[in-house]
């Protein structure tokens, strides 16, 4: 090859760069070890040829002439943006030395290491973490509210994760004969094409309305979705639990569930103790039962059969298992009690949400209700795509769970254009999502059980293998009942991104003894840190990701000055760290991940990418007919009693609600009539821009063109009200503090709310204090609380805050 | 009097939405500074009767575009066509073009080429 040929290389969008959640197939065009240009794979199942702005940004970004490239050693105080550039050595010895010294004096779990939204570098982050010793991963958000509380609902529900069938598990995609178009697909607090969450295309969901998909949108806010839904549901923030309760009981009321799916796969006929109101188990009826083992009604032999829920059938033989009804059972110390079903007590916990309560909460039009509730019943099949504002209420898990049990009640579980259960192809796991178990394991019992949150948190002990974002803040301060004293954090814009309340995360901050950050331009994270560490975008760095389909190879394309990808980083620490590390090179470790699908890195990186074939577990559809979700081969699901749990076991035995419900948010004109008299309007935040992820990209011209300033989407006649115009410049306001917005004067909003655009900081402005590229200016993050979650330790308050807004130099 | 147009871009408006893929794909290919540029997105919120909306994305080509002769001679696709996430734009003799109108909410540019 001459020296200036251009190279095409092949590879797979994850992290750094475009900062999403990745798969899409590109080919980078390589000439003299710059990037020239990329574009779609036309070949590649995700995004065949088409690509967003943000990865077609790539040249600004890669090129970007405020890169980091070199190691940073802090050389003023923390925040006067005083550098000095060392040397990678230098850099991993005092690393070592300082979290050493902190290992020694205090314990590893005294180190926090901090990650934004997962992508590959969430795993080499828990790879460190772990061999370093400490069991604290923390995602910086508050309530875990972002996936995690979606993924454990449904995981509580059905013993996996539901994502919508866009045809991702099928070799020709939603053209693939054995992929079904939806009949209806429900899109509930999203605007998917901005973002690719969940590893889905988001204009996958285009893709099938142009094959006649018909769309219920549930959303405050006139998205694109929508602005074409056969039902658009206009909602009050944060009561969508009370809608799918609704939508419940309408389900169920007029008979359009699926009864056979419900007796035979759900826990529906299952009998609940009137006296305790408790599960009945095999254990309270007999001396030797056992309480794994659930007890149902034989509504022809007239007795009591156990579910035996270690190889999922009934003890004896049963003719046919009441769903409703009141019975009389004897338990084994002779008492006598009454026990009805859990299909009794969930139809009667769903009627408690009858249309017009629901409207009355949610303000919708009962009409509406119903319409949106016999549309997505009665379509066959129907899916629902759920989004980023489900996690973003504290109620997160009643809600959820009312959700999963909407697609398990009307037998849109597991069939082709259905909600289905999605798994690493080929059982290829990296780390532990909650759930899972990776190749990268957690450390001892003894160890995990001092993670922050473990103690208060069932959910966090059984599930979430993460610290609780909250209590970390918290304890912080509190440093009870240790310490913490540094940070590793990566990839993360904690301070301008993340972290609600910013003001006290740089106490906390300011409070540590040592603090890494590793990103790819200087944040004001980076402001905080004594080392900041460069790293690289995924066009320079091999990596794999294994997540849902497909399983593909990042292929290092080029190389940036001095920087280093977030696996050579971490991997060279983790064996500094721990003297036990079990991989030699980062390639050892990705082989030992990908060994499930029976490559190595070299054969996937050959093939690109592959999805796993049918009959394999980790591929649709059907699986829990076919023995193929659980490990002993039995038919059925990965849970406790083998069966969809419309009445959580793991609930129960939390002390937590076992059924889904609705609870009224903490901040909202209903909850806070007072605080509403001060601050009349429901502040929303944090929805997507097509050409930012998040916090990141304001520095890159092609994108920040696009979308130059901090809006304020605000209705209309609610601007005129305040005599606030088009461009203007307003002060949103609560009692938590205050930030500067541009109104967007436009009806895409409800009249009683505004959504304020969120994670900004100027790049452009100086990075030293009190500057802080300007954060204080429009972080709408200033007016959101920490502290605020559920019983269960997730879910915030995000979507559904109160704020008064005027205009800048107006009257206050 | 310019010539006449013989090729044009076909946009399925109806399923455009605001991505800005096309944009900065025009902007990648040509290197255009950021402001400039072969196609512009701008968004509409139509005010319809009954406290109704309807929100709306148009890609408007501009006096930049140049239909990506290079590219179309190659027998490629232009650089918006290429990556538009949501696949609603066709690059084709007008006259083809014209005949593929076949449903409402189309539009088909004839830019300066
Ligand atoms: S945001 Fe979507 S289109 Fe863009 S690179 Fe990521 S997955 Fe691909
Ligand atoms: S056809 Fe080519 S030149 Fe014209 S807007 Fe599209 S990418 Fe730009
Ligand atoms: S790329 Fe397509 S969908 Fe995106 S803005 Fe342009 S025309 Fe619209």
């Amino acid at each position: 090859m001459t020296h200036d040929e251009i190279r095409k290389v092949h590879t797979t969008t994850w992290s750094g760069g475009p900062g999403c959640h990745g798969g899409c197939g590109v080919i980078a065009h390589i000439k003299n070890n710059r990037l020239i240009k990329i574009e779609g794979d036309p070949d590649h199942p995700m995004n065949r040829g088409r690509l967003c702005p943000r990865c077609l940004a790539m040249t600004q970004y890669v090129h970007h002439p405020e890169r980091l490239t070199r190691p940073l050693k802090r050389a003023g105080k923390r925040g006067e943006n005083k550098w000095q550039e060392i040397s990678w050595d230098e850099a991993f010895d005092l690393i070592e030395e300082k979290f050493g010294s902190i290992r020694n004096d205090f314990g590893p779990e005294s180190v926090v290491f901090s990650m934004g939204t997962g992508r590959d570098v969430g795993a080499w982050i828990c790879m460190l973490a772990y061999a370093f010793g400490s069991p604290n991963v923390s995602f910086a958000l508050s309530g875990n509210a972002c996936y995690t509380p979606r993924i454990t609902a449904s995981e509580i529900v059905l013993g996996d994760y539901c994502i919508f069938d866009g045809g991702q598990w099928c070799a020709k995609g939603h053209d693939d004969p054995r992929y079904t178009v939806p009949e209806c697909i429900v899109i509930w607090g999203y605007n998917i094409p901005a973002s690719c969450p969940d590893n889905i295309f988001g204009h996958w969901a285009i893709d099938l309305m142009k094959k006649g998909s018909k769309l219920i949108t549930i959303d405050p806010r006139l998205s694109w979705f929508a602005s074409r839904s056969d039902k658009w549901l206009l909602i009050r923030p944060g009561t969508d639990g009370a809608l799918a309760m609704g939508f419940l009981n309408i389900i169920i009321q007029e008979g359009l569930y699926d009864k056979d799916f419900g007796k035979k796969w759900t826990n529906a006929p299952h009998l609940i103790r009137k006296d305790t109101g408790k599960l009945l188990r095999e254990s309270d009826l007999m001396p030797n039962g056992s309480s794994d083992n659930f007890a149902a009604w034989d509504v022809i032999n007239k007795n009591i059969v156990i579910w035996g829920s270690h190889h999922a059938v009934y003890k004896t033989k049963v003719s046919e298992a009441a769903l409703e009804g009141q019975f009389k059972i004897k338990l084994k110390d002779g008492k006598e009690i009454n026990a009805t079903t859990v299909w009794s007590e969930f139809c009667a916990r769903a009627a408690e949400y009858p249309v017009e309560k629901v409207a009355e909460i949610t303000w919708l039009k009962e009409r509406d209700i119903i319409d949106a509730a016999r549309l997505y019943a009665k379509s066959k099949p129907a899916t629902i795509q759920w989004g980023l504002a489900i996690d973003s209420t504290p109620a997160i898990t009643p809600t959820a769970t009312a959700i999963a049990a909407l697609w398990c009640i009307t037998g849109n579980l597991g069939i082709p254009g259905g909600n289905v259960i999605a798994r690493y192809a080929y059982n290829a796991v990296a780390y532990a999502l909650p759930g899972a178990k990776g190749v990268i394991k957690r450390p001892s019992k003894e160890i995990d059980e001092k993670r922050i949150g473990y103690r208060e948190y069932g959910l966090f002990r059984e599930f979430i293998w993460r610290a609780q974002t909250d209590k970390v803040l918290e304890q912080i301060f509190s440093e009870d009942p240790y310490p913490v004293k540094g940070m590793w954090i990566q990839c993360c814009i904690l301070i301008g991104g993340t972290g609600y309340d910013p003001a006290r995360w740089i106490k906390a901050l300011k409070k540590l003894d040592f603090t890494v950050v590793v990103d790819i331009f200087m944040t004001p994270t980076c402001q905080m840190a004594d080392v900041v560490l460069p790293a690289t975008t995924f066009l320079e760095k091999d990596s794999i990701r294994s997540w849902w389909v497909p399983l593909q190879t990042i292929n290092k394309a080029m190389t940036v000055d001095e920087c280093k990808s977030g696996i050579e980083i971490n991997f060279e620490l983790a064996k500094r760290f721990d003297p036990n590390f079990r991989w030699k090179t980062i390639y050892d470790l990705f082989d030992e991940i990908l060994e499930p699908s029976g490559m190595t890195f070299k054969e996937l990186q050959e093939k690109g990418w592959s999805i796993p074939p049918e009959g394999h577990p980790s591929a649709p559809y059907l699986r829990h007919e076919k023995g193929l979700l659980r490990q002993d081969g039995k038919p059925g699901f990965q849970k406790r009693s083998g069966k969809v749990e419309l009445y959580s076991t793991l609930r129960e035995e939390w002390g937590l609600e076992p059924m889904p419900c609705y609870e009224e948010p903490p901040f909202t004109p209903v909850s806070r009539p007072d605080l509403a008299e001060e601050y009349p309007l429901i502040l929303s935040t944090s929805r997507r821009s097509p050409v930012y992820f998040l916090s990141e990209h304001r520095n890159i011209p092609w994108l920040r063109e696009a979308d130059p300033d901090p809006v304020l989407e605000i209705h209309p006649d609610t601007a005129k009200s305040m005599g606030v115009g088009q461009g203007e410049w307003v002060w949103v306001e609560n009692w938590m503090g205050r930030c500067k917005l541009k109104a967007k004067v436009s009806p895409i909003v409800p009249r009683w709310m505004v959504m304020a655009a969120h994670g900004w900081w100027f790049p452009e402005k100086p990075g030293e204090e009190p500057s802080l590229y300007g954060m204080w200016e429009s972080n709408i993050n200033q007016l959101m609380l920490m502290g605020y979650n559920g019983k269960d330790g997730l879910g915030t308050i995000t979507k559904h805050l109160l704020c008064k807004v005027y205009k800048v130099n107006g009257k206050g | 009097m310019s010539r006449k147009p013989e090729y044009g871009l076909l946009i399925d408006y109806e399923y455009c939405t605001g991505c800005y893929a096309c944009q900065v794909a025009c902007a990648q290919e040509y290197e255009w500074p950021a402001g400039m540029g072969g196609i512009r997105v701008i968004e509409i919120v139509e005010k319809l009767p009954n406290d109704k909306h309807y929100l709306k994305f148009m890609p408007i080509p501009t006096e930049l575009c140049i239909l990506c002769a290079g590219r179309t001679k190659e027998g490629k696709n232009p650089a918006c066509v290429h990556h538009c996430m949501a696949a609603c734009m066709k690059y084709g003799k007008i006259e083809e073009l014209a005949k593929e109108i076949n449903k409402p909410r189309m539009v088909l540019w004839a830019p300066k080429a």
